[in-house]
């Protein structure tokens, strides 16, 4: 019996020491962190300002030491677009990689793609960009806006402001048909009416009969929800026929910078609320702003895409820290306790516990004839109250749904 | 009850002319010559990059537009010399070749470019008929089809190097035999394809949003209208754009872009069925 144990402890020994020296280098070791962007293909307008931002960050925080003394190894795959090739990417760097942490995808159809393949491992997965909102997934967490944070704000001051009368022109996939539910959830209180609804297919460029629905209906304002460089061919086609109707969108200047690329005054009339736009002018956004034009001077423009993937870093960073480890279940309990912020360029913001989406500090702005950007309203900081309000609470149970205002969590 | 009627009429013409500019360039490369043209978006892509970096450059925008038309039939004629000419008697692999152009050309012009370029002022002004306001350019683009359909008509049919061309599509071997020199006639043919195909560009510049993966946008319908319009593409392709303007703009109006585009596709899945060899072969059978 004696023997037994001895030898047992004898055995047990150089084991540890294995373990040791494995710790030790752990922590010398760096953090890895896999980054899925699209920077070919029709969304490299997007995905490259994502790329942009990322590396600025990680140079910024690698330059001050990295994250609990470990430098950040930042490991790109370009999917091009394609949500097969999302999964597949998703499936190297986590399986194959080992990465600490997953960051990426620009389309609804892309996150919801990758999602499954990240719920099965435990790893912490964050989506960099404003989307339709409703994701309720504990290893997922959202630094973009979402509809509480840009349409709670931007449908009422646009009913107030320009009537009660609105059409809708959206892209025919999941983004589309949910932001226009949930424009249509949001009139119905105000006394609004949507007198025209068209979805139009990603890819199509030509909008003369839409031109003409939308005189035959004489909407007080248009809900824009076209998605694409193609959709977008829209707006020069609206300008050329003199539609001059004012319109409210929660992706246009912000995300596709409409208005570097027409030439005036074809976004005139454009109206937006967003977390961020180049236009922001306080002193951390001008300081922001200066530090990214010296490393990529030759952006077109700093969209709210390419400042949430920056933002994204410094909150992981901020989170390994409070948590002093990389491990997924400590990191949310640091969320759990509800003061998880970063200062942000915007602000501070903070993780809202129940859903873990961003709070965010919310102006609405507005683009005039010379196609120039006014902030015309400051909201303040809006929490992404919508999840926790109909059920989602991520500390007590984790559904891996994408709840809707048309499907939400079952009552209790 | 009058501004109804021209609505209509304006939306037939909006997509008529969309389906000829877009298809006429193709019918010459793929109608004609047999070659099926992937790259044929790339080359619309370079019309409107080409117009749109003259027009900044100081351009008048109608000199631009010719220059964005010019550089794509520059560019076809060479590569038709370089790389297209061994690969007639291969389709598949003409196919192959001409698709990984296409991915050269998107990726190098975001390289060398950017994700986007700047955009033109779209020319004219609107114009009101009862409670519709229209933009009057969309009515250039269609006189402008129309041009393009006689220009190609009277190019093929009326002079001698259409003459020529079409003897040499048709049997190779016996034009050379006649004097008639085929490498030329090859290249040119060629050149005046992708030319129409920047024209297309070139005239669509000012109405949308420029990057680099464009050209994909006018692809399904140029090669929807050139099958449609069948082997002879002088015969074929007017008709062909007519009735799928008439099924599109009709569908559009009625039941909205999804159901337009869907009807598209299977009034042509039906169209070929009926028809095997398109529009021009049925004439033809009706004719002689």
């Amino acid at each position: 019996m004696k023997r037994r144990t001895l030898l047992a402890g004898a055995a047990a020994l150089p084991l540890f020491n294995i373990i040791d020296s494995e710790r030790a280098h752990a922590d010398t070791k760096p953090i890895k962190i896999g980054l899925l962007e699209d920077i070919s293909g029709d969304l490299a307008v997007f995905g490259i300002p994502k790329l942009h931002g990322s590396q600025l960050a990680v140079e910024e925080i690698n330059g001050k030491g990295g994250i609990l003394g470990r430098q950040i190894e930042l490991m790109q795959l370009d999917p091009q677009g394609d949500n097969a090739r999302y999964q597949e990417f998703a499936r190297r760097m986590l399986q194959k990689e080992k990465v600490d942490l997953l960051i990426g995808g620009i389309t609804s159809a892309s996150r919801e793609a990758i999602r499954p393949i990240v719920d099965r491992t435990n790893t912490l997965y964050i989506y960099t960009n404003q989307y339709e909102g409703g994701v309720c997934d504990a290893s997922m967490i959202s630094v973009g806006a979402v509809p509480e944070q840009q349409l709670s704000t931007l449908i009422p001051w646009m009913v107030e402001k320009f009537g009660k009368r609105v059409y809708t022109v959206a892209a025919d996939y999941n983004f589309g048909h949910l932001s226009a539910e949930w424009g249509r959830t949001l009139l119905k209180p105000l006394g609004g009416q949507v007198v025209g609804e068209e979805f139009i297919p990603l890819g199509v460029s030509q909008f003369a009969q839409t031109i003409q629905n939308i005189q035959k209906a004489k909407p007080d304002w248009l809900y824009m929800l076209n998605v694409g460089a193609a959709q977008n061919s829209f707006f020069p086609q609206a300008s050329a026929a003199h539609l001059d109707i004012p319109m409210g969108s929660p992706i246009k200047i912000m995300l596709g910078f409409e208005h570097k690329q027409f030439p005036a005054p074809v976004m005139a009339n454009m109206y937006a609320a967003a977390n961020w736009f180049e236009e922001l002018d306080t002193p951390a956004a001008e300081d922001f702003k200066k530090r990214w034009r010296a490393k990529f001077p030759k952006e077109t423009y700093i969209n709210d895409m390419g400042y949430n993937a920056y933002v994204a870093l410094y909150m992981y960073k901020m989170l390994a820290e409070r948590a002093k480890s990389l491990n997924k279940d400590d990191i949310r309990k640091v969320i759990a306790k509800g003061d998880a912020g970063i200062d942000a360029p915007e602000g501070h913001i903070v993780i809202d516990p129940k859903s873990q989406h961003t709070s965010h500090h919310m102006r609405l702005l507005s683009v005039d004839k010379e196609n120039k950007v006014h902030i015309v309203k400051d909201f303040g900081v809006i929490q992404p109250y919508w999840l926790g309000q109909v059920g989602c609470d991520l500390t007590k149970s984790n559904p891996k749904e994408q709840y809707t205002p048309d499907h939400l969590p079952p009552k209790r | 009850m009058v501004a109804d009627l021209f609505s209509d009429f304006y939306q037939f013409a909006d997509v008529f002319a969309f389906l000829i500019l877009s298809a006429a360039g193709l019918a010459i490369i793929f109608g004609m010559m047999g070659v099926i043209n992937l790259a044929h978006g790339e080359f619309i892509m370079c019309g409107v990059y080409v117009t749109s970096a003259a027009y900044h450059a100081g351009l008048p925008l109608p000199l631009a537009q010719a220059c964005g038309a010019v550089v794509a039939g520059l560019i076809g004629m060479l590569l038709e010399v370089t790389i297209i000419r061994p690969l007639y008697s291969r389709p598949l692999d003409s196919l192959l070749v001409t698709w990984g152009i296409s991915l050269v050309a998107t990726q190098g012009t975001l390289i060398a470019l950017g994700s986007t370029f700047p955009g033109i002022d779209t020319p004219g002004h609107s114009f009101s008929v009862g409670e519709y306001s229209f933009s009057s350019y969309r009515m250039v683009l269609f006189a402008a089809s129309l041009c393009v359909l006689g220009f190609v008509y009277v190019l093929f049919m009326r002079t001698r190097f259409g003459v020529h061309a079409r003897a040499t599509m048709q049997n190779p071997g016996m034009a050379q035999a006649l004097g008639v020199r085929k490498g030329i006639i090859y290249a040119v043919s060629f050149g005046i394809g992708t030319g129409l195909a920047g024209l297309c560009g070139a005239l669509y510049a000012p109405t949308m949003n420029l990057i680099p993966t464009m050209g994909a946008s006018f692809l399904v319908e140029a090669f929807v209208t050139v099958v449609v319009g069948g082997a002879n593409v002088l015969l074929g392709t007017g008709p062909a754009a007519i009735a799928l303007g008439v099924i599109r703009a009709g569908l559009n109006a009625w039941y909205g872009q999804v159901v337009g585009e869907i009807g598209l596709l299977i009034a042509v899945v039906l169209i070929i069925r009926v028809l095997p060899d398109g529009f021009s072969g049925w004439l033809t059978r009706r004719t002689s």
